[in-house]
């Protein structure tokens, strides 16, 4: 059976069971190479469930305190119980999320996506400028119509550059799947894996402090990255704090890479490299390359892999005499 | 309406000569790496226009309306001797031209001027730029699937808000000269008369882009609709379900208008910015008390499509406050579409209108209770 099939059964039964009162999930977008994510809250609704390269943003960002609160008022329920459809990467957001005390593992049931990558926006763009008017996958390749014609291309050409280092691509957690689980990539211990931040770090301060800063000059401060995150759920984030005002609301460099440095420090120790605000920038900012630092130095300095497994404490908040870090000596 | 025919290779030329009057802005490729993003900005000497461009990410509305822009500098008195100073940001501008901008983008810049040259208020930098500024347009034949500019009343050959509008073919670019203004920047930059071959096939050109694009969203029960009825909570909850309350939307729009007024001071010197502003952010609609009218986050996305397809044309009896560019739904990083939730809200306003039809009410406005 194809994987939509079983994924809207699965919704369906936990809905029609009751066993959820919502189920989180993609729809398809009104764009071809789009998806939009969506809450199913009736098995009818669940019949518009799909996955597909295209499902780019983490649905963990949806797993918020509103969503908690808000389910079905007659299921008579204190704290509604809600499925989500997660990828390698969700998961471990989820795992992280849960660590960090936004919901308990029992609020959440994870219908498990076995993943081979998202396809980058402006790759099948590229590929196909005429316009796309539907895409269908089949063995490794994507197949772009517009107007009966065709254009077939290697899904491994358009992917997501995080998803060709991705080290988990089926869910670390998962109450069920709907598919089988995809071969990993046996990324973790790769020697390439970390060769884009090594490249940067070879670089001196003053072409370092260039290379960021020619990296965010087009950012238009729009937020997409910031919100695209499943990390970023503070109540008032940093930049928006008004009283007192810690950066300043222009484009100009200074308080450009004040939101990125301070974002991605934030981030360090909790980022599993979904690739979710990168796929969410207007501008295709690459600002992975902030993030990617802050994973290599948390597995280097702390052995530590965001999300792996929900009876660890992320490094920022425990004191271990085998932190493999020697600069804490 | 004067043709006039202006081979590719005299183009380059052309704009050198026309810089000698005029600052020239237009579309040149953002970074070499990214030859798919092209940018309006003010260009260098020795830079021309690249009408080759397909599109730009972002609207030319920055030319007009900067991201951030000081409106004047101050000092702040220490000690309480000296009396505090205030300088106004001068004004130093050459008359700039526009060249290469969509017709649409043009119809955007004469919306974002009914905001900004009220009865009340007339903003001078804005002003000042608006009145000195020649458009010249680039009539859009590489279209995409989202753009739905003729259904919101301009297109991709509009020439109401133009100087001169010009059209891409094989080796020249052939075109129409306006207004007055379109006249000067013409005979400044040399461009060559055509002649009724040009009209025919600019003509021709027109009715075939126009009809190679997508039927556009209905909206035409939006204008008698009940403003409460639009705007009740239940299916707007539903519609922002996906939406991230990022600004892509809001910052790529031709039309979007609001800003934000910051100072910022270091040590005794002081500047007063006007930066943009983004109706999808909590602090946008935060009061002093604390209290927020739009906390939840449908609120905020509901608003930003009420005031575009409501608020907005019941306002200024000017249409809706969109020129159908398609940025928005190109850029949104969830798949919302803009023609989507036109659609679901002039479906709502019909079925009202329809329900209130039969069951012969009639004549009740809570729309003009609600806005008095």
């Amino acid at each position: 059976m194809e994987l939509n099939d079983t994924l809207r059964d699965i919704a369906k039964k936990l809905l029609e069971e009751g066993r959820v009162d919502a189920v989180l999930g993609f729809r398809q977008s009104s764009l071809a190479h789009m998806t939009e994510p969506f809450l199913a809250t009736t098995a009818e609704q669940a019949d518009q469930l799909v996955f597909n390269s295209c499902c780019r943003m983490n649905l963990a960002v949806y797993l918020t305190p509103d969503l908690f609160r808000s389910g079905r008022p007659e299921s008579g329920k204190k704290s509604p119980r809600v499925a989500v459809t997660a990828k390698g990467c969700d998961s471990r957001n989820i795992v992280t999320q849960i660590q960090e005390n936004r919901y308990k593992r029992d609020q959440v049931h994870i219908i498990g996506l076995p993943c081979t990558g998202m396809a980058d926006k402006a790759k099948l763009l590229a590929a196909a400028p005429e316009g796309i008017d539907t895409i269908t996958e089949k063995n490794g390749t994507l197949i772009l119509s517009r107007d009966g014609k065709e254009t077939v291309v290697s899904k491994t050409e358009v992917l997501q550059s995080n998803c060709l280092s991705c080290i988990i691509r089926n869910p670390v957690i998962r109450d069920e799947m709907a598919g089988d689980p995809v071969p990993e990539l046996d990324m973790d211990s790769h020697p390439d894996r970390f060769a884009d931040v090594a490249e940067i770090e070879a670089l001196s301060p003053a072409d370092k402090a260039g290379f960021f800063e020619t990296l965010v000059s087009d950012c238009t401060r729009c937020y997409a990255c910031r919100n695209a995150c499943p990390l970023c759920y503070c109540p008032v984030c940093f930049v928006d704090e008004s009283r007192p005002q810690w950066v300043g609301k222009t484009i100009a460099p200074t308080d450009v890479m004040a939101f990125h440095l301070l974002r991605a420090f934030h981030d360090a120790g909790r980022c599993t490299d979904c690739g979710a605000c990168e796929a969410a920038c207007p501008m295709d900012i690459p600002m992975r390359a902030f993030t990617r630092k802050t994973i290599k130095d948390a597995r280097e300095g702390f052995g530590w892999e965001t999300g792996m497994d929900l009876n660890l404490r992320p490094p920022l908040d425990r004191f271990d005499l085998k932190d493999p870090g020697d600069f804490i000596r | 309406m004067k043709p006039i025919h202006i081979k590719k290779e005299a183009f380059g030329p052309a704009m050198a000569k026309a810089m000698e009057t005029y600052a020239v802005a237009g579309p040149v490729p953002d970074r070499e790496d990214a030859k798919r993003r092209h940018l309006f900005r003010c260009l260098e000497k020795g830079e021309t226009p690249d009408l080759e461009y397909t599109a730009t990410q972002l609207s030319p509305k920055a030319l007009l309306f900067p991201q951030a822009e000081t409106m004047f500098r101050f000092k702040v008195p220490s000690g309480g001797k000296k009396a505090p100073f205030l300088e106004a940001e001068s004004f130093k501008e050459r008359p700039l031209a526009v060249v290469g901008i969509r017709p649409y983008d043009a119809r955007a810049f004469d919306m974002l001027t009914l905001n900004f040259d009220s009865k009340d208020y007339k903003d001078p930098f804005f002003l000042k730029r608006c009145h000195q500024m020649v458009r010249v347009g680039l009539a859009d034949t590489t279209l995409k699937d989202t753009n739905f500019s003729t259904a919101c009343g301009t297109g991709p050959f509009d020439t109401t808000a133009l100087d001169i509008l010009l059209a891409k073919t094989e080796d020249a670019y052939i075109g129409t000269v306006i207004t007055a203004k379109g006249k000067s920047f013409a005979a400044a930059a040399g461009f060559e008369a055509g002649s009724a071959e040009d009209t025919k096939a600019l003509a021709r050109m027109k009715q075939e882009a126009e009809s190679r694009m997508r039927p556009g969203p209905d909206f035409s029960a939006l204008a008698d609709a009940d403003t409460l009825d639009l705007h009740g909570e239940d299916h707007w909850a539903r519609l922002a379900f996906s939406c991230i309350n990022c600004g892509s939307c809001t910052f790529s729009c031709p039309t979007c208008w609001c800003f934000d007024i910051q100072d910022e001071v270091t040590g005794n010197d002081g500047v007063r910015l006007r930066l943009w502003d983004t109706c999808m952010t909590d602090l946008y609609s935060a009061h002093a008390s604390g209290h927020n009218p739009r906390q939840e986050r449908f609120k905020r996305f509901r608003n930003r499509f009420m005031h575009k397809l409501k608020y907005f044309p019941d306002k200024y009896g000017q249409g809706i406050m969109c020129v159908g560019c398609g940025r928005c739904i190109d850029n949104c990083p969830v798949g919302i579409d803009i023609r989507t939730i036109i659609g679901e809200m002039n479906a709502k306003a019909a079925g009202a209108a329809k329900a209130a039809g039969t069951a012969k009410t009639g004549g009740t406005d809570k729309a003009t209770e609600a806005a008095s």
